[in-house]
């Protein structure tokens, strides 16, 4: 009975892990590869997103960050991660003083209801993080 | 339809940071997912944007499968001169397109 138990437990596990899911290590992970271990800071970093999502498949994202965009203090990269899509990364963004204005939009996907994090790196050497909680009511990559 | 689109305003002042607005055609199909007998489908996604204006990259993108099917993006330019905005996308299976637009600086 214990044994059909472990098996039943085991397969059901197998069931639930495809598709994969991106665990809190591996967001660490890629959030630490990001970083390269430098601190991450609250603010500076706005992320639009709606709260509620229909379908997974096509989410609009926006992100700004608050700065003046000159040669000496800019924004050089943004990235966009995911807590429980099947990779953590969802897209890094390479941005300079020639950019102007710290501002890009997108659509991503969103397998199920997770954290959406941005953070971006300034030329200051600084990193910075917003990060919002999405509900999926149709998630994307089973059904998309 | 085009293969990819690049929208961008037709006049601009000098020094002024301008939006530029990126799309292309692509399944962008994510590895995970499996067809009607249960295998699982190759990833096959566009994998990089660049965008070149007035002899420089002034702004470039990794994209990675959670990027939705036909990627979309836009990102800000500061007109310095007039000319074309080239927007490249490389991708999965030697995918590759470009398309650019004119732009006058004032």
């Amino acid at each position: 009975m214990t044994a059909r138990r472990t098996i039943l437990a085991a397969c059901l596990g197998t069931l639930l892990l495809r598709p994969a899911v991106a665990t809190p290590e591996r967001l660490r992970a890629a959030l630490a590869t990001f970083t390269g271990g430098a601190p991450l800071r609250e603010g500076r970093v706005t992320l639009d997103i709606a709260p509620l999502v229909e379908n997974g498949n096509v989410v609009p994202v926006h992100i700004s960050v608050t700065s003046p965009m000159t040669p000496a203090d800019h924004v050089r990269r943004i990235a966009l991660f995911t807590s429980r899509n099947p990779q953590p990364e969802v897209l890094v963004m390479h941005l300079g003083p020639r950019s102007g204005r710290a501002e890009v939009s997108t659509r991503m996907r969103l397998a199920t209801s997770q954290q959406v994090l941005a953070v971006a790196e300034l030329s200051d050497g600084t990193f910075w993080r917003q990060g919002i909680d999405v509900i999926v009511t149709l998630a994307a990559c089973v059904e998309g | 339809m085009a293969l990819s689109l690049v929208n961008a305003p037709a006049r601009v002042a000098r020094g002024q940071a301008f939006e530029i607005r990126a799309s292309v055609a692509h399944v962008m199909e994510s590895g995970q997912r499996a067809d009607n007998e249960g295998r699982l489908l190759a990833r096959n996604i566009v994998r990089r944007l660049e965008c070149r204006y007035a002899g420089e990259m002034v702004f470039a993108a990794d994209l990675f499968p959670a990027i939705a099917a036909n990627p979309y993006l836009a990102f800000h330019a500061v007109a310095v001169a007039s000319g074309p905005i080239t927007v490249r996308w490389v991708g999965d299976n030697g995918f590759e397109h470009s398309a650019s637009v004119d732009i006058e600086v004032t």
